[in-house]
């Protein structure tokens, strides 16, 4: 039972890994992104899209190849989720507007744009098939008992959300570019006047955050729900918990992955639960309200060096240094 | 001269203005309003295969078309535009609540409680005065919550509001299973407890939000609260010194905030559909925040951007319809581009671009002047804002 529980706790927390730390990186920008639960559908919207095109390419789709399968979608969600990106990053870096608005405006335009995208234009027939090359595992994993089970049963994706968050906590942390990048969060006038060029930063930051981002929205289709795509709002509702955890992990990607882990095992914990439908439904706020239990505790210990960048939400104009 | 000594000069740079008339600016949000349109129409229409110009007749007709849609249109935007009333004292003083969502949905699961519980034990009239009570505490209250942690650990309010809402769906999927025995969670719409209906459904509505709408003009511009509440989300640290207790004025604002919530929260489940169900909201809290922040949080150009606003999403209905388009999505990426037109034309009312220019000194000269009306910017910019407030009201 405990086994089959931290399985599922890990599966589900690499939705909101790659979104936490995409989320990340975006913020340690300067730029508090609310359009992540649209870019994250769009991300999906880009990886199915990848999907349906390499299945449909080949005569004989049970014979399609793991690793093609994966790099195409992968590119398409990232792509995908970065033109997105891309917009949030022109509007609020180039054209100073207001950070809260923009994100808002594209969840609405990315979730919209999902739900007509994949109703129209992919092929979602293959997509039972093509998940299960997603879930592959390793083929001794089975033979680890609980350990092969809890850490080695999964699909590639959620390790590649584990390396992906590996790096960003050791770039972010340890090199140059990292060093400059959070200057540019806490300080986008000083990081000019020493010579970092601040809007590249910022952009840079919030395309690969938004990419990375986007490979959440596929994970769950193709890999959590089997390839059944049913709509854009519940991948929404895994946006906002993501940014959430951005706070509960003190902007660390590091610290994001058992953060992920503790996030994804309150989603689950109300299933494993023995209660009635009635309170199942009641069930169902659970994880949003350890979100805010999460808010407040942070925010009472609120110790200096626990922060967020220094100049998030706000928009950076040379003239007004 | 060396190459390397040389400095070269961007091809543009950008420059923040110092003073736009007001038909300027309004002119640019217009353009640019014309400009989203005319690219989601074209886009709409590729999609289609139907001719671009469709797209507004088939706006137009979803709206007004007939005196059902015109009802049904004026109904939507006057709710549109009470919760945009309720999000602006609560934005204007820069507390970013998108938990309108659930302060609506929470006001509709307190009015549907009491017309459940009470309808037809009760006359009707004091299920109505206990209904009004209860949905307007219940929007206060679930607005206040955030609001006391924001002003006593400054929980960020963003997420806290947005948790909310989702807490709040979950809630109203609780109640429509424990309320409907049969497990189908569609509760048939009640008879017995509801608001009385003025001329037609429709009416009440638009009453209680030109009230509304009344109270939150002269509340903002004419009452201490209402400058407190600007003070605060000018800049904290000034209200602090002048004597204005930060926490008080957050904590009140937004019991405020989600109490009108509440009203129409009310109205869409007591007067509108005499039921609930856990979309009932219409994710209005959401688009409300756009509303308000297009309106530059003022009550009187709300009524312009809610509508307008409303104008687009029901009339995407009606081209979802004549364009054969089977997804109700469209109308989110129509209002998704016209919202990003607008956000982009911000730029150009409040920065302008200057291109290289080859006479050095004239540009110095420029700078300097600007440097010199920078502080008359300030001013500038407070008046700006109480502009069109004068404009409507004369």
């Amino acid at each position: 039972m405990f086994v089959v529980f931290l399985t599922s706790a890990i599966a589900i927390s690499t939705i909101f890994l790659f979104g936490c730390v995409g989320e990340i990186i975006t913020e340690k920008a300067g730029h508090l992104n609310l359009g992540l639960p649209g870019i994250m559908c769009a991300g999906s919207a880009g990886g199915c899209y990848g999907v349906s095109l390499y299945m449909n390419s080949l005569a004989d789709p049970s014979k399609a190849s793991w690793i093609l399968l994966i790099l195409i979608s992968v590119a398409l969600a990232f792509a995908f989720a970065a033109v997105f990106g891309g917009i949030y990053a022109f509007l609020t870096v180039s054209l100073r507007s207001n950070q809260n608005v923009t994100g808002l405006a594209l969840t609405t335009f990315g979730a919209g744009f999902t739900q007509f995208f994949m109703n129209s234009y992919v092929d979602k027939t293959n997509f039972a098939k093509a998940s299960l090359l997603f879930k592959a595992s390793l083929p001794f994993a089975d033979s680890l008992g609980w350990f092969g089970d809890i850490f080695l049963s999964h699909g590639v994706l959620v390790y590649l959300a584990i390396v992906i968050a590996l790096i960003a906590g050791i770039v972010l942390n340890k090199t140059k570019v990292g060093l400059r990048l959070r200057a540019v969060g806490e300080n986008p006038g000083a990081a000019d006047a020493v010579g970092i060029n601040v809007n590249r930063y910022k952009y840079s930051a919030i395309l690969i955050g938004s990419g990375i981002a986007g490979l959440g929205g596929l994970f769950f289709v193709m890999d959590y729900i089997k390839g059944s795509w049913q709509n854009a709002s519940t991948i929404e509702a895994f946006g906002w918990l993501s940014i959430a955890l951005v706070i509960f992990t003190l902007w660390k990607p590091i610290v994001s992955i058992p953060g992920a882990i503790v996030f994804g095992g309150l989603y689950i914990a109300c299933s494993y639960l023995r209660v009635s439908f009635n309170v199942m439904k009641l069930l169902d706020m659970l994880p949003y309200v350890v979100t805010i239990i999460v808010l407040i505790i942070t925010s009472i210990r609120n110790s200096k060096e626990n922060q967020g960048p220094a100049s998030l939400g706000l928009a950076y104009f040379r003239e007004e240094r | 001269m060396s190459k390397q000594n040389t400095v070269k000069e961007p091809l543009f740079h950008i420059v923040k203005r110092t003073e736009m008339p007001l038909w300027q600016a309004w002119l640019i949000r217009i353009v640019a309003i014309i400009v989203g349109l005319a690219v989601a129409s074209v886009l709409c229409a590729a999609v289609a295969g139907k001719n671009p110009l469709d797209v507004p007749v088939s706006l137009i007709n979803g709206c007004f078309g007939t005196e059902r849609r015109l009802w049904v249109f004026l109904r939507e935007g006057a709710l549109l535009l009470g919760v945009t009333l309720a999000l602006i004292p609560a934005f204007k003083m820069k507390f970013w609540n998108l938990g309108g969502n659930g302060q609506v949905l929470i006001g509709c699961i307190a009015s549907t409680a009491c017309m459940f519980y009470l309808g037809g034990k009760l006359p009707d009239w004091v299920v109505n005065i206990i209904m009004i009570v209860a949905a307007i505490a219940a929007g206060a209250i679930w607005a206040v919550i955030p609001a006391i942690f924001k002003a006593c650990f400054n929980t960020n309010e963003t997420l806290f509001t947005l948790m909310m809402n989702y807490i709040t769906t979950a809630l109203a999927a609780y109640c429509l299973v424990v309320w409907v025995p049969s497990g189908t969670s569609v509760l048939s719409p009640f008879t017995e407890g509801v608001l009385p209906t003025i001329i037609n459904d429709n009416v009440l509505t638009l009453i209680v939000v030109a009230v509304l709408l009344v109270f939150m003009t002269v509340y903002l511009k004419f009452s201490k609260h209402g400058y407190e509440l600007s003070v605060v989300g000018e800049s904290e640290k000034t209200a602090k010194y002048i004597g204005i207790n930060v926490k008080r004025v957050v904590i009140r604002t937004l019991v405020l905030s989600g109490a009108i919530c509440g009203v129409i929260g009310l109205l869409l489940s007591g007067s509108i559909n005499h039921t609930l169900t856990t979309s009932m909201d219409n994710n209005m809290g959401f688009t409300a925040t756009m509303t308000a922040w297009l309106a530059k949080f003022s009550p009187l150009v709300a009524i312009f951007t809610s509508f307008f606003i409303t104008f687009i999403s029901r009339g995407m209905s009606e081209v979802q319809v004549s364009f054969g388009f089977s997804e109700s999505s469209v109308a989110n990426i129509v209002t998704g581009l016209v919202y990003f037109a607008i956000i982009a034309c911000e730029f150009f009312v409040s920065y302008k671009i200057v291109g290289r220019s080859k006479n050095k000194e004239k540009s110095v000269k420029t700078e300097t002047k600007e440097k010199q009306t920078e502080a008359k910017a300030d001013e500038q910019t407070v008046s700006d804002e109480k502009n069109p407030v004068k404009e409507e009201v004369k």
